[in-house]
């Protein structure tokens, strides 16, 4: 028997609705408005008053009007099909819409039901298995996607049959099991689970050991994130969050990418729809689409299923991951996120915490944050879930409620400076201020001695140090002068613009420079630092200057010839000649 | 506005400077309302207490007012009769002209599914270099102007109104004044443009809560040109700062709790659902928006610059060069994030290298100058630079310019040529070879 309600109260999108029985908290509910059913999510109780989140515009609705709860939370529908969908905030799928305009209460399925995937099974009638265990396979584009027991089956089960290898829907059942009082339950390609809770099912969450390579040098070279770990983006507006974040989903190397678009512009989730498709991904050949799937919850649509966006995205990794595949998930902007909390609260009339922003702000995104991580599954394979977010602080200051609870929860901090991108030095990671944690790790400091090489740990912070020299130097030239301070000044400052311009900034539109591997990233650093090694002597600074400039232009070339070719050596044949 | 049914109550509980409260059932949310012959909005029902936002504000009205409810939100009577009129912040005329006949539509409607816009790709042609060869404008793009209320912003505005090759011009003004009015009216009816005007007016002497209604009316009649007729519509608001003042007025008497700048919470989504309906259709028609941002003294980091950089594609921001002595847009810190998907593409292959050589240069000259003024020489190719800066500022930075892009182009190619060795503007050598003026 469902919980039933009437509307008592509206302030814009926070409903309030008079109860008649038990109601959840995180609770379903749907909202009747003349025949349109509009979802809302319970986010207080108080007697026998729910207040609850509509997830549309509440345009037109009454005090009065009917509610039905459903005894459920959100949830999202997972199953092969995920990849290359287009979903909203509530993973209703935005490519089989009709209508141009967005139509309040119009829920679209996020699968094909009538599409046949070719299953192999894995598991046998017989086998003991508990949730998240492989019962089989389907080829999703060219991923393994395992069909597993659901997340929320507890308790063991003995599989009592499993169909043979074939053609069949994502509904038809292909195992039945039976659980320890003997009761059989049917298994089909696709389970629901609740976003809001995190899916374990897995034996154990140790810690990052290897570093994800993004093809970008001033994170894989300078500040690594691990695979299956935390990192997030903050920076004003301009200074090329987007780029980046872009650059990252093209090349990151992970098997699946998740891409929440929360509270951003629609255009740029139409510039990846219209460019995914077209482009390749680097590490296995295949279309990028393929393995990208996109929540998109633009600025203009409902605040409290952005929310929801961020949730839905982490749910759909979660769900990957356990398939023991490495997952990426990308959110744009967290800030809008924590925004629509802000709206929330503050209707609600909660005592407010830092600019208006919820008390429970940062442990919310601290939550949020743990949810990544690699995992061992229960078969002894290991899946990643790597998590990275921007944060749009406002005026551009980091000293804002939302990069600082980010900042506690997130090890990698890369951080865009306004000044960088105004000297258009691309992407504008600010070399000194951002950091990873991950490069204090042993596990990840022995990664990679193994698998770049000897000592590359202390050369990365070696390349830090000339930074911070070169900058030292550069703030006593600006006082003293040019002729004011000894050569020494100048050439380290000339150091840092070379390690800057060759090994910081990198032209993410270049079809070369792009993307750097991680073997030619070893290649330029040991280079550069080669000729930072090296003492030099100048007349005067002019010389030194057009030294260096020369320097840095020839190895500038070398970013933007293919790595090993012959045009590569010539230019590096060059550079052995200048500092000979 | 009389209907069928109207239910009439007679007793405020509470008033403010901008709402009133009143016990009423059967109230629709967003509804309309009519207190003592003032329009008003359902803003928060609680139980059968129901708070109304009244747009010309509460003065005068007493506690026994009559208050009727219409049963509907904002609406607009949209047709081809909408061209070249001039309406209040209501949708009421305002010049003389009889009442729209059409159908009638909501205004703040739903958002176009993301999944159905297409890609920006038509460029917008202003004749002002500073935009069109730095900050290249494109179909289905929103950015607003940046400048202190002291700037010119208003004439680029009709200027570029004017110039742009749109079907429809629609202007949204928020607090004008009634000179700037008039001068838009001016602008329009010199240039022959009337027929492809379509105003909403809410002038300083109009109450700033109506200023709330403005953008929605305004976008409502461009979504009837750009998807009901495959138009291209052209969409000026001014001035968003105002907007936005309106709103922390209405959130303030109803006991929000204000965040940054003493803003609404919900200044970021109020912002975006305005500059989203920005929009490239499938089919031709589109929207695009180029509003006005008044600054305090050049501060961007304001709440109300800060939320509408992060929604809309870039800004382009006026400023008085004190070289020339002309107003010119900043070639630094304006920005166009869609301005790659037409240079080289709808214009001249030398577009983008042509834009970045000539602010790279620019920059150089700024460098120059800080040199002279701390005092320290200046090198041959500083000199040089000053001598360019100042030429460029005049002849493509300054707003009034007016000349197509292949002028643009053959002009900067021939101040490089004046100043500088080919090596010196760093461009690619094909294009050097091609276009380097001998």
């Amino acid at each position: 028997m469902k919980t039933k309600g009437i509307v008592t109260g509206i302030v814009s999108n926070l409903v309030t609705v008079k109860v008649d029985g038990p109601v959840a908290e995180n609770e379903i509910c749907y909202i009747d408005l003349q025949g349109v059913k509009m979802m809302a999510e319970v986010i207080k109780v108080n007697g026998d008053s729910a207040s609850v989140q509509v997830f549309e515009s509440t345009r037109g609705l009454r005090g009065g009007d009917s509610v039905e709860f459903e005894g459920r939370m959100l949830e999202v529908t997972l199953g092969p099909g995920l990849l290359s969908s287009v979903y909203d905030g509530l993973q209703n799928n935005l490519a089989t819409m009709t209508e141009v305009f967005l139509q309040r209460g119009e829920y679209t399925d996020p699968l094909d039901h009538g599409k046949k995937w070719d299953f192999q099974p894995i598991a046998h009638p017989g086998d003991t298995v508990v949730a998240a265990d492989w019962l089989g396979e389907v080829k999703e584009g060219w991923l393994p996607h395992k069909i597993m027991v659901p997340f929320s089956f507890k308790g063991s089960f003995t599989i009592k049959s499993i169909v043979p290898a074939g053609e069949y829907t994502i509904d038809d059942c292909i195992a039945v099991l039976v659980n320890e009082d003997k009761e059989e339950v049917k298994v089909t390609m696709t389970q629901r689970w609740p976003v809001k809770v995190a899916v374990k099912g897995y034996r154990e969450k140790p810690r990052p050991n290897r570093i994800m390579e993004t093809g970008v040098r001033v994170i894989d070279t300078m500040n690594p994130i691990a695979e299956g770990g935390t990192g997030f983006i903050p920076g004003p507006f301009g200074c090329g969050k987007t780029v980046l974040q872009h650059a990252i989903a093209k090349q990151g190397d992970a098997d699946v990418i998740v891409m929440a678009a929360c509270g951003e512009r629609a255009n740029e989730v139409v510039e990846i729809f219209t460019e995914f498709p077209e482009l390749i991904d680097p590490h296995t050949g295949r279309h990028l689409m393929e393995r990208t799937t996109i929540i998109c919850n633009t600025s203009n649509m409902p605040v409290a299923a952005r929310e929801a966006s961020v949730y839905t995205a982490m749910t759909i990794c979660e769900y990957y991951r356990a398939m023991g595949l490495k997952c990426l998930l990308l959110a744009d902007s967290t800030s809008r996120w924590a925004q629509a909390l802000r709206e929330m609260s503050n209707r609600m009339e909660e005592l407010p915490g830092a600019d208006a922003f919820p008390v429970d702000l940062s442990a919310i995104i601290s939550n949020f944050y743990a949810r990544a991580g690699m995992v061992v599954l229960n078969n002894g394979q290991t899946g990643a879930v790597t998590f990275i977010g921007t944060v749009s602080p406002a005026g551009g200051n980091l000293k804002e409620p939302v990069t600082e609870s980010t900042k506690k929860a997130a090890r990698c901090f890369y951080a865009l400076e306004q000044n960088r991108a105004d000297q258009k030095r691309y992407p504008a990671v600010g070399p000194l201020e951002s950091y990873s944690k991950y490069l204090d790790y042993p596990e990840i400091r022995s990664f990679l001695e193994e698998t770049v090489e000897k000592e590359w740990v202390e050369k990365v912070l070696t390349a830090k140090n000339l930074i911070r020299r070169g900058k030292e130097a550069a703030e006593q030239i600006n006082i003293l002068g040019d002729d004011g301070v000894p050569m020494s000044y100048h050439v380290n400052f000339w150091k840092s613009e070379l390690v800057d311009f060759v090994i910081l900034q990198q032209d993410a539109f270049d079809a070369i420079d792009a993307l750097c591997p991680m073997e030619r990233q070893r290649f330029m650093l040991d280079l550069v630092l080669s000729i930072c090694e090296k003492d030099y002597d100048f007349e005067d600074f002019e010389k030194c200057r057009e030294f260096f400039k020369n320097l840095i232009n020839e190895l500038r070339q070398m970013n933007y010839s293919a790595y090993e070719s012959e045009q590569f050596w010539a230019y590096n044949e060059t550079v052995k000649k200048m500092i000979a | 506005m009389n209907k069928a049914y109207q239910r009439v109550y007679t007793k405020l509980e509470g008033i403010t400077k901008a709402t009133v409260s009143l016990r009423a059932k059967g109230v629709s949310n967003d509804e309309l309302a009519v207190v003592d012959g003032r329009l008003a909005q359902v803003v928060r029902t609680k139980g059968d207490m129901v708070t109304l936002q009244i747009f010309s504000g509460t003065e005068g009205i007493p506690t026994n007012a009559e208050v009727a409810f219409l049963g509907e939100p904002p609406t607009l009577k949209v047709s081809e009769q909408l061209s070249g009129r001039f309406f209040d912040a209501y949708g009421h005329p305002i010049d003389g002209g009889p009442e729209v006949e059409g159908e009638e539509r909501q205004i703040g409607g739903p958002s176009v599914n993301p999944y159905k816009r297409r890609q920006p790709s038509q460029l917008i042609p202003t004749g002002i270099a500073g935009i069109d060869l730095n900050n290249t404008l494109v179909s289905g793009q929103k950015i607003p102007f940046f400048a202190d209320p002291d700037q010119p912003y208003n004439q680029v505005m009709a200027d570029v109104a004017i110039r742009a090759d749109v079907d429809k011009i629609i202007l949204g003004g928020m607090g004008l004044s009634n000179d700037d009015y008039l001068y838009f009216r001016g602008r329009f009816e010199a240039a022959g443009a009337l027929d492809k005007i379509i105003c909403f007016i809410n002038t300083t002497e109009n109450p700033p809560v109506e200023r709330l209604l403005v953008p929605d009316m305004a976008l409502t009649a461009a979504e009837y040109f750009a998807v009901d007729k495959n138009e291209k519509v052209l969409v000026l608001l001014t001035d968003m700062t105002l907007y936005a003042d309106a709103l922390s007025i209405v959130s303030n008497r109803m006991d929000q709790i204000p965040s940054k700048d003493s803003m609404p919470g919900s200044l970021y989504s109020d912002l975006a659902k305005i500059y989203e309906k920005a929009v490239q259709l499938p089919t031709e028609g589109s929207i695009t928006i180029i509003a006005v941002t008044t600054l305090n003294d050049g501060d961007i980091t304001h709440a109300i610059p800060d939320n509408t950089g992060y929604i809309t594609e870039g800004q382009l921001f006026l400023r008085a060069d004190s070289d020339t002595g002309k107003v010119i847009i900043d070639p630094f810190r304006s920005l166009s994030r869609l301005k790659q998907l037409v240079q080289g593409k709808k214009t001249r292959e030398d577009h983008s290298q042509v834009m970045n050589a000539s602010v790279r240069l620019y920059a150089d000259a700024q460098n120059a100058k800080t040199k002279l003024e701390n005092g320290f020489d200046l090198s041959d190719y500083d000199h040089r630079c000053l001598a360019y800066a100042k030429d460029y500022a005049r002849e493509l930075l300054a707003i009034d310019v007016n000349i197509s892009i292949i002028e643009m182009l053959d002009t900067a190619w021939k101040l490089f040529a004046k100043y500088f060795s080919p090596a010196e503007t760093g461009i690619k050598q094909a294009l050097i070879d091609k276009y380097w003026v001998k």
